[in-house]
Formats: C-alpha cells, sequence, structure tokens
C-alpha cells in the first residue's frame, strides 16, 4: 500500500488528475465567496470540454480551443447568473438546470467529434514539460524530477493561479469587496461595492475556470470525446470547495487528496495481494472523497462559531428587503 | 432607467399569463438550440411528440418512465415543503431498489410472490427513509447543510451499488462477466395493459399526500415548519420531530420508487438504474410548485421527452441528448418566469422639463410605489 502512495508515477499521476479539480474549486470557490452557490459546475465542465474540444479539433489551434472552452462555460455560467443574480431565482434548482443544458448541449454538440483524437501539435504542446531535467544524477532527484517536474504547462499555470488567487481574495481591495458581498450583501451595497458586478463577474470567471478544467479531459488526459466525459468530477468539485473551506491554497493541497483517492482505487487494483481485501477495493475507495467531505460537513457544523463558508450563499439579494 | 418593486400576490390570470410565456419562451429556444444545431426543430418536435404518444408502444414506454419520476418527485416535495433541501433522491432511490434486491436475494426461489412483492416494498420504503434520515438528523440536530451533505449520499450510494454488482452480489453463473442475478419471476409487479402495475403507486400516493399535506395536522405542521421554523416554534409545535417524520416521509418514498422501478421494469439492480431520476426529480416537483396533482402532469411530460427523445434519435439521427437541452431551457426559462409573478418592473420615464433635481422626484416616486406590505416569502 505504501510502496502504491509513495511510488513517483502514482504522485505524478495524481497530480495531473488534480489539475481538473483545482481550476473546477478555484472557479466554484469565487462564484461560492460571491455568495451564489452553482451546482452547475458539471454543466460548466462538460460545456467548455466540448465546445474547446471541438474549435481544437477543427482548427488544431489550442489559442482557439482555449477561447472556445472559455466562451461555452462562460455562457452558461452567465445564464445562471443572469436567473439568480437578476431574476433571484432559487439557486440550487437553477445550477441543475443548468447542469441539465449543459450535459444535453455538450453531448449533443460533442457527438460530432467523436472518434476523433487531440491533433498532434497540441499533443506536442502538452508534452513538453519545461521544469523537467535532464538524466538527474541522484535517486532522490529522479524522484522528484518524476513525481513533480515532469508535467505540462498548464499544471503549474493552475498552480500559480491559486497562489494569485489567494493574494487577491485576502490581500486586495477587490477580492475584500468580493468576500464582503458574500458574507453580507446588504452591507457591501451600503459601503458603495457595486454588488451585482462583482456577482456577474466573479460567477462568469468561476464558470470559465470551470471550463477550462473541464477542457482538460478530453484534450490531454483522455486524448478523445466520449458521452459525459467529467463522469462526475464537477459533483467533485462542488465538495471539494467545502473540504478546502473556500482557501484557494487549501484547494491545491485539497485537489491533490482527491485526485489522489480517485485513481487510488484503479492502482490498487492492479496488485494481487491487495485487491483482494474489501476496504481497498476499487468501488469502496472512490466513496473515500464524499465521505471525507461529510465528514468536514459534520465536524464544521458541530463545532460552534465554526466559520460555515460564505454567509449569503443560497440567499437571493433585493435591495429594497429590510 | 427602470427598477424593479415587490409586486403583492399576483392574480391567478397573471400567473397564468407568465407561466405560460415562460413555457413558450422555454420552446421557442429549446427549438432555436435545435436549430443551431443543425436539425430542423419542427420535424424533432413532431417525431419527438409522435415518438411519446403516437405509438402504443410509445405510450407505454412514457408511462413506464413516468412512474419513478412522479414517485420520486412526490417524494421529494415532501421535505421541500418543509424547505429542507432533500437533493439525495438519487442516493433514496437506488439504497431504496438495493433494499428491495436484498429481499429477492435471501428469499428461496419458489416464496410466494404475495409475500414477497409487499416484502420488497416494504424495504425499499424502509431503505429510502433510513438513507434520507441519516443527513435529515445532522441537519435537525447540528444545522449540517443538507444540500451538500444529501448529495454526497447520492455518490456514497452508486459507489455502493457498483460495488454490489461488480464484487458482493455477483451472480456466479454469469461467468466472469459482472452483474447481479435477476429477482425471481413472481416478484415482478404484474402488468395492466402492458405497464408495469406500478403506474397505481404515485397515483395512490398523490391522494393521500394531498389529504396529508392540505388537510391534516401533520401536513399544516410540515407547511408552518416551512414558511417559518421560529413560527412553528413559538406556537408550541415540535420542529425537530415533525422534521424528522417529514424528512422520513420523503426519504421512504422515493425508496419506494426505486423498488417499484426495480419490481415492474429493471428486474434486476444496476448502477445505472437511478440514471438521474433524483435530479430530474427535484426539477418536476419545482416546476409543479410542489402540488401533488401537478407532479404527475410535469412528470408524464417529463417522460414523454425522454421517450420521444430515443426515437428522434432513432429516426432522424438527432442526439437523445437534446432532451436534456430541452429540460434545462424549459426549467430555466419558467424559473425565469417567476421572477415577473414575485417583482414587477417599474420604467422611470425621464421628463427634461423637470425643473426639481433628479435625485427628489426618484425618493418621491419610490415613495409612492414602493409596497407597503413587501411579500418577503420565497417561493418553495
Amino acid at each position: 500500500m505504501i510502496s502504491i502512495l509513495t511510488s513517483p508515477d502514482f504522485i505524478s499521476s495524481a497530480i495531473s488528475f488534480s489539475v481538473i479539480l483545482l481550476l473546477g474549486t478555484l472557479g466554484e470557490l469565487l462564484t461560492e465567496r460571491a455568495g451564489h452557490l452553482n451546482l452547475g459546475v458539471e454543466g460548466m465542465m462538460l460545456l467548455g470540454a466540448s465546445f474547446g474540444y471541438i474549435a481544437a479539433v477543427r482548427s488544431s489551434s489550442l489559442v482557439f480551443a482555449l477561447v472556445a472552452a472559455c466562451l461555452g462555460s462562460g455562457l452558461g455560467a452567465l445564464m445562471y447568473a443572469f436567473l439568480t443574480v437578476s431574476l433571484r431565482v432559487n439557486q440550487t434548482v437553477t445550477g441543475l438546470a443548468l447542469t441539465m443544458f449543459g450535459a444535453g448541449l455538450a453531448n449533443s454538440v460533442g457527438s460530432k467529434v467523436a472518434g476523433t483524437s487531440t491533433p498532434p501539435n497540441i499533443e506536442a504542446f502538452f508534452s513538453f514539460h519545461p521544469l523537467e531535467m535532464d538524466s538527474p544524477n541522484s535517486a532522490f532527484l529522479r524522484f522528484i524530477n518524476k513525481a513533480f517536474l515532469s508535467h505540462d504547462v498548464f499544471v503549474y499555470f493552475s498552480i500559480v493561479l491559486a497562489v494569485l488567487l489567494c493574494v487577491f481574495l485576502f490581500r486586495t481591495q477587490e477580492g475584500l469587496a468580493l468576500r464582503l458581498t458574500g458574507e453580507n450583501t446588504a452591507a457591501a451595497d451600503a459601503s458603495g461595492i457595486k454588488v451585482t458586478r462583482i456577482k456577474y463577474l466573479y460567477i462568469v470567471i468561476g464558470g470559465v475556470l470551470c471550463g477550462l478544467g473541464g477542457l482538460y479531459l478530453p484534450l490531454v488526459q483522455q486524448g478523445y470525446w466520449i458521452e459525459n466525459i467529467t463522469a462526475g468530477q464537477g459533483w467533485l468539485v462542488v465538495a471539494l470547495v467545502i473540504f478546502v473551506r473556500w482557501h484557494p491554497i487549501k484547494a491545491i493541497a485539497g485537489s491533490f487528496v482527491f485526485g489522489a483517492l480517485s485513481i487510488l482505487g484503479s492502482s490498487v487494483q492492479l496488485n494481487e495481494r491487495l485487491s483482494t481485501i474489501p476496504f481497498y477495493n476499487q468501488y469502496i475507495m472512490s466513496m473515500f472523497p464524499f465521505f471525507l467531505t461529510i465528514v468536514v460537513l459534520v465536524i464544521t457544523s458541530a463545532r460552534k462559531g465554526a466559520w460555515r463558508g460564505p454567509a449569503e450563499i443560497g440567499h437571493p439579494y433585493f435591495r429594497e428587503d429590510r | 432607467m427602470f427598477r424593479i418593486a415587490k409586486r403583492e400576490k399576483a392574480s391567478i390570470t397573471d400567473s397564468i399569463r407568465f407561466r405560460s410565456l415562460g413555457f413558450l419562451a422555454g420552446l421557442l429556444l429549446s427549438m432555436g438550440f435545435i436549430a443551431v444545431l443543425g436539425y430542423n426543430p419542427f420535424s424533432a418536435l413532431v417525431t419527438l411528440l409522435i415518438g411519446a404518444f403516437g405509438t402504443g408502444t410509445g405510450l407505454r414506454n412514457t408511462l413506464t418512465f413516468a412512474i419513478p419520476l412522479a414517485t420520486t418527485a412526490l417524494g421529494l416535495s415532501v421535505a421541500f415543503r418543509m424547505k429542507y433541501w432533500n437533493i439525495g433522491g438519487e442516493g433514496q432511490l437506488l439504497i431504496g431498489a438495493t433494499a428491495a434486491m436484498f429481499v429477492s436475494l435471501v428469499a428461496g426461489e419458489n416464496t410466494s410472490g404475495w409475500i414477497l412483492v409487499p416484502m420488497m416494498l416494504l424495504f425499499g420504503f424502509i431503505g429510502g427513509a433510513w438513507y434520507a434520515l441519516i443527513p435529515g438528523l445532522f441537519r435537525v440536530y447540528f444545522r449540517t447543510n443538507e444540500t451538500l451533505f444529501t448529495l454526497m449520499m447520492n455518490y456514497l450510494a452508486i459507489a455502493f451499488v457498483k460495488y454490489l454488482y461488480h464484487v458482493l452480489w455477483k451472480d456466479p453463473l454469469k461467468s466472469g462477466f459482472p452483474g447481479i442475478r435477476s429477482i425471481q419471476e413472481q416478484a415482478g409487479l404484474p402488468r395492466i395493459l402492458g405497464v408495469s402495475a406500478g403506474i397505481i403507486v404515485p397515483v395512490i400516493l398523490m391522494i393521500v399526500l394531498y389529504v396529508l399535506i392540505s388537510r391534516t395536522k401533520p401536513g399544516y405542521e410540515i407547511r408552518v415548519v416551512g414558511e417559518s421554523e421560529p413560527t412553528a416554534h413559538y406556537a408550541g409545535m415540535n420542529v425537530q420531530k415533525i422534521m424528522v417524520g417529514g424528512i422520513i416521509l420523503s426519504g421512504g418514498i422515493v425508496g419506494l420508487a426505486g423498488a417499484v422501478k426495480l419490481s415492474g421494469e429493471t428486474l434486476t439492480l444496476t448502477e445505472s438504474l437511478g440514471g438521474g431520476t433524483g435530479f430530474t426529480a427535484i426539477v418536476i416537483a419545482w416546476l409543479a410548485n410542489l402540488s401533488a396533482p401537478i407532479i404527475l402532469v410535469v412528470s408524464f411530460l417529463f417522460a414523454a421527452l425522454q421517450q420521444g427523445a430515443q426515437i428522434i434519435q432513432l429516426r432522424l439521427n438527432v442526439p437523445a441528448a437534446v432532451a436534456e437541452i430541452i429540460k434545462g431551457l424549459m426549467l430555466m426559462s419558467f424559473l425565469g418566469s417567476e421572477f415577473f409573478l414575485r417583482y414587477r418592473i417599474i420604467f422611470n420615464k425621464r421628463d427634461k422639463s423637470q425643473s426639481y433635481p433628479q435625485i427628489l422626484s426618484a425618493s418621491q416616486s419610490s415613495d409612492i410605489e414602493t409596497d407597503k406590505t413587501p411579500d418577503k416569502e420565497v417561493k418553495p
């Protein structure tokens, strides 16, 4: 068991798996910091994945793919924002509607590129590992090299983004405005913050990040499109945001843990001796992330005075309500 | 430009007008999307309708799809009445089906159907109720967020059923292939005109729930708790007991839906038995405004959409996922139309000849036009 966990290959694939979760988590985290629980992550990820992948296949250009992914998921998030911010519709139901719509649209358009694979020039871009060392001479360096340094630009970009978002949230005026909006919209409004702008902006940015995470799946991880390619990872993201207590830095560690747990089952299954023990079964193991999230939920709710996340989540804001 | 004010209680004609406008908007948007995807929206719509209602097989399939949807939505509506966001319908349905499958597995090959079927349904109810009770108790006694807790419970249930399917209950006769054996022949629900007898379940439940919610004391208490927990508390109601009771009823009915689906439709437990029913049912309950009779109608329409989508995929090669687009858009435009029932938009006409400052005119007009008694409740 320990030998699996510490093998450089396992750590490496856990990291590359967790990129999708990390980007999605950062996006959903921003949305929730603005006081909106968007359960449409799965839909937005699928929108980003399908639109981006189609653009990639049709144009063989990574830039177009990224733009298309942003557009697809951003538009989905914009619909959500319009309904929940301007029309003050219930957030839970709107999120579910977005997931249905997004999955439906993504699978409809995605079926047009089923059976094609990622264009070679984009594949070449992602097989370039900027930090990888050429033939390190010590065993320790070889381990570090394989586990942490052999990743593509996207992986490092998302980690840097998490750090930047942390600085943004806790060290800038705009970040403060965002947090205040999520904690007490009326107070933010009274202090002159344009709450509608903040909410729209961060819901859409959140959606775009989810979409970029989704794009990583068909473009890099799978290399082809299949129906419902996200397979529930959007829901894992919703869980992760709670697990990391709405904090971008913790999101790096949290998504690594969830990513590792997600692939642990299939790694363990290859080991003849371990796979006979029920506890190590891949299906039982796939429960762990959700179980962990429940534990975190219960502990924070039972602890008196614990911060339970942005207070405005789920409450539509109407200025004339006093 | 314009501003928004709360509306006093909307009249029934307004309610019908805005809702039908919402429906129309959803329909137009969906057809627009189908057209953009490169298919003919009119032939798609006609084929969809014929596929769902036009043939005997189509109608039977539509009714078969409607049974679990309606039962689940009815169950969830009880929880939603209390503003308890039970979005764990998918998990409760699966655990209900698992409990029914368990009865079938432990019972002998020759057990009478008269014992087997009621036991399976009963265990389905208990299974779902128990599974809903776990997050429910945490919500009632620790105020744990039930939306997220019940959501997580869905994925635990799916993983658990996968485990049963691939490992624990794997049928040795299937020589290496994963899968659980089918239920005994006599454990299946009888068929009425080719449709599972389970169809009476949502109909009976509709009547029971309608009477329970609007005519009895427990139903009244459930509604009061949903309107305002403090009010219920000050009125001397035992809020915790009422909520636990409502959660058990809600989860139990959803579990029953799983047992009925197992016994009447799938005849074995698979990991895809839920198939998103729990999530679609949330949408149905919401669209029907939690009213039990309307839930049956909306479920039937959603089932028709599901059946029709399979036909348009078959005949016109339109991806069946189009049904999801239509569902999502319909729901969004319907939800959007609710806004116009609760608020009204007032256009401020800018008069250039105004001599007094703009500030004054704005504050005056808001004094006159803001409703004196804002209707603060947010519709469930």
